[in-house]
C-alpha cells in the first residue's frame, strides 16, 4: 500500500474517532452521575443496545486502526533496516489485530448477554 | 577543556576592542580521536564580527589545525553551516554580538557524519537532492526546435522564487526532528526543493517526483515542526512546501 | 544508524527547548498519541471483565475509582482534547491550509508557515486540554 494511503486511512480514522468517542463520552457524563452511569447493570445495558455496541465496535476499529499506525510511524522513524521495518509494520498489524480481536470479543459477548 | 587567549602581537586583527569572548571549538578527528574535546579560546569581537571571522581568527593566530569550510563569506555559497550555541546556523551570517553570550559554542551539525572538526560530510543530502530530480522535466526544451521561449508570468515565478533560494547549506536538515533518527528520510532540503520544480509552470514532472517522495522515508515523515524553516537562512521556508506537496497528494490541491 | 553519523537521536527528536512552540507540540503530540494509545489498550482490557460478571467488573472499578485512578484518568482527558485540537491543525497545515503563500523572502525571512495562527492554535489546544482536564477532575472528584 501507498503511503499517502496509508495516511489518508490515519487522518479518516482520526476524524471518525473523534466524533464517535465524542458520543461515548457523552454517554458516561449525560446519563446521571459518572460513576452511576459505570454500574454494572447500566453498563450491561448500554452493550445490548445494538446501535450503541456498533459504534464502541467502530471506535475500537478506528482508535485500533490510528494508534498502531500512529505507533509504526514512531517506530519507523526511530531505527532504519530492511528486516527492522518489516518486523515494525507486521508487528503492528498483528497488535492492531488482537486488539480488535479482543475487543469485539468483549462486545459480541455482551451484547449477546454471554456474561 | 584548555583555554588560549590571543596573542596579541601576532594579531592582524584590531584587537583593541575592549570586548572579548570565549569561543569553545569542538574538535574530533574520526581518524585518531575516541571523542569530541572542546577547546577554548578567549577572542577579541566587534559589533560586526561574525563567529566565521572569529574562527578564522582562532585558525589564523592560535591554533592552525582548527577545520572549517568557508567560501564566500556572505550567506550565497553554504559552506559554513555549523551548530552555534546549540542551533544550526551559518557562521558567516550569525554575528557574535547577536548571540548575547559570554561563551560561543561550536560544534559540527548533527544529523552529518563529521570529517573533522567543525567540517561535515554533506554527501547524502546532495544524495537525496538529486532524488527528487531537482530539474525541469518535459519533452521539449529551450534549445531544441520548434525553438521557442517558456513564458512565466511574475506571479508564476512568485510561486516558487522563494524555494529557488536554497543554497545547499543543510541546516535544515540539521535541525529536523526526524532527521535526528531516521537516517533514510528525504529530509526538508530535498523536499522543499521537490516543491521548487513542482511549483515550476514550466515543469511536467509533478507526478514522477510525486512518486518519488511517497515512500515510507518520504514526505511523510515530516510532522511540520517547522525547526527547518525558522533555521533557514535564506527564508526558504520548506516547511511550507512540504505541505504543499502533501496537498498534491492528500487530492487538496490540483 | 552508524555510530559516525552524528545523529542526534531521540534525546535530538525529544528536545523541545531550542525550536520554539512547534517543537514542543510536536513532541507533547507523541507523547500524548503513545500515552493514548496505551490507555486505549488498557481500557479495552479493563471492559473485558464485564463479560466476567458483576464482580469481576466491580473489583475491576474499585481499582480505577481511586484518587490515583481519577488524577490518571484526568491526565487521558488533557492528552486526549490536545492529541485532538493540535491532530486538527496539523491536518490542516499537511493539507497546504493556513501555512503562508509563498513569496520573495525579506530579511529577517521569518517564516510564514511558522505563523502566528498556529502559535494561538498550538496555545489553545493546551488551553483547551487544560479546561478540559479542569472539567474532568470536577465530575471524577465532584461526587
Amino acid at each position: 500500500m501507498r503511503e499517502s494511503t496509508i495516511m489518508k486511512i490515519h487522518y479518516a480514522t482520526a476524524l471518525g474517532a473523534v466524533v464517535l468517542v465524542a458520543v461515548h463520552v457523552l454517554f458516561r457524563i449525560t446519563m446521571g452521575s459518572f460513576s452511576g452511569s459505570l454500574e454494572y447493570e447500566q453498563v450491561l445495558a448500554n452493550y445490548k443496545f445494538v446501535p450503541y455496541a456498533v459504534m464502541l465496535e467502530l471506535i475500537l476499529v478506528l482508535l485500533s486502526v490510528h494508534g498502531f499506525n500512529g505507533l509504526r510511524v514512531i517506530l519507523l522513524e526511530l531505527k532504519q533496516g530492511r528486516s527492522y521495518e518489516k518486523a515494525v509494520t507486521y508487528g503492528c498489524i498483528a497488535g492492531m489485530t488482537c486488539l480488535v480481536a479482543f475487543g469485539s470479543r468483549t462486545i459480541l459477548m455482551a451484547s449477546m448477554g454471554m456474561t | 577543556m584548555s583555554e588560549t587567549t590571543f596573542a596579541e602581537e601576532q594579531s592582524s586583527t584590531e584587537v583593541s576592542s575592549s570586548k572579548t569572548v570565549t569561543l569553545r571549538i569542538a574538535k574530533f578527528n574520526p581518524d585518531h580521536d575516541s571523542g569530541q574535546q572542546f577547546v577554548d579560546f578567549k577572542v577579541p569581537y566587534e559589533r560586526w564580527t561574525t563567529v566565521l571571522d572569529a574562527v578564522l581568527d582562532v585558525k589564523k593566530h592560535l591554533d592552525h589545525s582548527v577545520a572549517v569550510r568557508y567560501s564566500c563569506r556572505q550567506a550565497s555559497c553554504g559552506s559554513c553551516g555549523m551548530k552555534i550555541n546549540g542551533r544550526p546556523r551559518l557562521a558567516c551570517f550569525t554575528k557574535i554580538s547577536e548571540l548575547n553570550s559570554d561563551v560561543v559554542t561550536v560544534e559540527p551539525m548533527n544529523n552529518y557524519p563529521i570529517i573533522r572538526d567543525l567540517v561535515v560530510k554533506l554527501d547524502q543530502m546532495f544524495e537525496n537532492h538529486k532524488k527528487v530530480q531537482p530539474f525541469l522535466l518535459r519533452e521539449d526544451s529551450e534549445i531544441t526546435g520548434p525553438t521557442k521561449e517558456f513564458n512565466q508570468t511574475p506571479e508564476q515565478l512568485e510561486e516558487y522564487i522563494q524555494f529557488a533560494n536554497c543554497i545547499k547549506c543543510g541546516l535544515c536538515n540539521s535541525a529536523c526532528p526526524t532527521m535526528a533518527t531516521d537516517s533514510s528520510f528525504l529530509g526538508p532540503q530535498a523536499l522543499g526543493q521537490a516543491y521548487r520544480y513542482v511549483a515550476d509552470n514550466r515543469d511536467k514532472g509533478k507526478n514522477s517526483r510525486l512518486k518519488i517522495i511517497d515512500d515510507s522515508h518520504g514526505i511523510w515523515r515530516c510532522h511540520f515542526a517547522g525547526s527547518c524553516s525558522q533555521v533557514c537562512p535564506k527564508g526558504v521556508d520548506p516547511a511550507m512546501g512540504i505541505q504543499f506537496l502533501r496537498g498534491y497528494l492528500l487530492g487538496f490541491r490540483k | 544508524m552508524k555510530r559516525n553519523d552524528n545523529r542526534e537521536g531521540i534525546k535530538g527528536m525529544a528536545n523541545p527547548g531550542r525550536y520554539g512552540i512547534e517543537r514542543f507540540a510536536y513532541w507533547l503530540m507523541r507523547i500524548t498519541g503513545l500515552g493514548l494509545l496505551a490507555y486505549l489498550i488498557g481500557h479495552v482490557y479493563e471492559t473485558s471483565n464485564i463479560i466476567n460478571g458483576k464482580s469481576a467488573w466491580e473489583n475491576m472499578l474499585s481499582i480505577t475509582q481511586t484518587t490515583e485512578g481519577h488524577v490518571f484518568l484526568t491526565l487521558v482527558i488533557g492528552m486526549c482534547v490536545f492529541h485532538t485540537a493540535n491532530g486538527i491543525r496539523v491536518m490542516l497545515g499537511h493539507g497546504g491550509y493556513g501555512v503562508g503563500k509563498p513569496a520573495r523572502p525579506d530579511y529577517p525571512y521569518t517564516p510564514a508557515s511558522q505563523n502566528s495562527m498556529h502559535k494561538l492554535c498550538i496555545y489553545a489546544s493546551i488551553g483547551i486540554a487544560a479546561l478540559a482536564m479542569m472539567y474532568g477532575l470536577s465530575v471524577l472528584f465532584g461526587e
